[in-house]
């Protein structure tokens, strides 16, 4: 029906077309041009609580996406979530006293870990542990906190009349 | 009673001879993929009537389903103040299952049935015995390029189908519906991960390819020689893709996803 010098490249280009989708795949739909893991380090930070953290949740400084979870463990001893990120090569000069801060994006939104530089002239390495840690907030225990004030606050109003 | 258990009895022995057949089958056309790579011609010749002929349902299909997705995601989403999401649902449901699957299904449909057909008209003339009394291998000459270009095609197929689809519902919901072009793809590479979602959204449509074009070629080299046997050959065919595929489906999407 065709000669086959036809066939062949009517072929080629089919299979050129597929792998021009799996590049496109790569490259616009997934992580792969935006984030790499290479050539990033590993720093732990420990928390009393890191709510619902998972891997591959992102680290940002100042709001910028600098690397992502690869690890969460528990201390058998202390009782603490212990949890590593890995931070891309480029964001190297991090000083060692910066504080760590599980937040949530938006209200019902994901929980990311956001990194406060401090003022040390050292600089973090791989393996470093970050030791100012501020533990996820949960929404359960600040409405409780709050009920149990405001029902404090009135107990006390109700004495004062 | 008896001749009842009897029936049941010949329907089970003969269900687990066909499987064999089928293993058999499939081992003596794999041991046959090495000449094919000798014979190059014979593969891009299956792969134009296997793969390329069937680009154009594939494409079509795919920006259908990734537009519906798009239309059905945003209703929802919109309700949450989460349409800037949009894109996370399309690319996700379209890389993960509805790529392999909806293209394995079409895939089926289209070239497997084709392909039954073929080899099993091929044997009812018996253009497979005419080979065999000329020395010529006919798994070797007919079933395993056939094989090997359904092989090769599907998972080729299955990646267009889902880039087309992500287009298409790029188009319904930036176009259309007025989503955040930036938040659409930006939320989308957060959230696709390249080895985990995309790599096993290509291993799936590899398994698939495997089983189809397996299943096609066996239905078609075993059937009963007869017009009606061709029809039936046929139509079990695309049957027995579509639960397949749905049923590997699960338990690949278990192994991969699920954290068992």
């Amino acid at each position: 029906m065709h000669n086959s010098k036809t066939v062949e490249i009517i072929v080629g280009l089919f299979v050129a077309l597929g792998l021009a989708a799996l590049f496109m795949l790569a490259m616009k739909v997934s992580n792969l041009s935006t984030f790499s893991d290479e050539g990033g380090y590993i720093v732990t930070a420990r928390f009393e609580n890191i709510g619902g953290l998972k891997v591959r949740s992102p680290v940002t400084v100042a709001g910028v996406r600098v690397g992502r979870i690869s690890n969460i463990g528990f201390d058998n001893i202390t009782y603490e979530a212990v949890v590593s990120m890995n931070i891309s090569g480029e964001y190297n000069t991090l000083p060692t006293d910066t504080s760590a801060s599980i937040f949530t994006a938006g209200l019902l939104g994901e929980q990311y870990v956001a990194l406060e530089p401090g003022g040390s002239e050292k600089h973090l390495k791989q393996g470093g542990e970050l030791r100012l840690t501020q533990s996820a907030i949960v929404l359960e225990q600040v409405i409780g906190q709050f009920l149990y004030s405001q029902a404090e606050g009135g107990g006390k109003g109700g004495d004062a009349k | 009673m008896v001749s009842t258990l009897r029936k049941l009895g010949r329907w089970g022995i003969g269900g687990f001879e066909r499987l064999g057949r089928g293993h058999i089958f499939l081992f003596h056309t794999l041991m046959g993929v090495p000449s094919v790579l000798a014979r190059f011609g014979l593969l891009v010749q299956q792969m134009l009537s296997v793969g390329v002929l069937s680009l154009l349902i594939i494409a079509v299909s795919g920006l259908f389903v990734g537009m519906v997705l798009g239309l059905q995601g945003y209703n929802t989403l919109v309700d949450f103040g989460a349409e800037q999401s949009l894109g996370v649902v399309v690319a996700l449901s379209l890389v993960r299952e509805l790529g392999p699957v909806v293209a394995s299904l079409l895939f089926a449909g289209r070239a497997g049935s084709a392909l039954t057909a073929e080899i099993g008209l091929m044997k009812s003339t018996e253009q497979l015995s005419g080979m065999e009394m000329m020395a010529v291998d006919p798994i070797k000459r007919v079933i395993a390029p056939r094989f090997l270009a359904g092989f090769i095609s599907l998972p080729i197929l299955a990646t267009i189908f889902t880039a087309v689809g992500v287009i298409g519902g790029y188009f319904v919901g930036v176009g259309l519906l007025g989503v955040d072009d930036g938040a659409f793809w930006s939320q989308m590479q957060a959230k696709v991960d390249f080895s985990e979602d995309i790599m096993n959204g290509v291993i799936k449509s590899i398994v698939f390819g495997f089983v189809v074009t397996w299943i096609a070629v066996f239905e078609g080299y075993d059937c009963v020689p007869t017009s009606e046997g061709v029809s039936r050959a046929t139509t079990r065919t695309v049957v027995h893709s579509a639960l397949a595929i749905l049923s590997l489906d699960f338990v690949l999407t278990a192994l991969m996803f699920g954290n068992i």
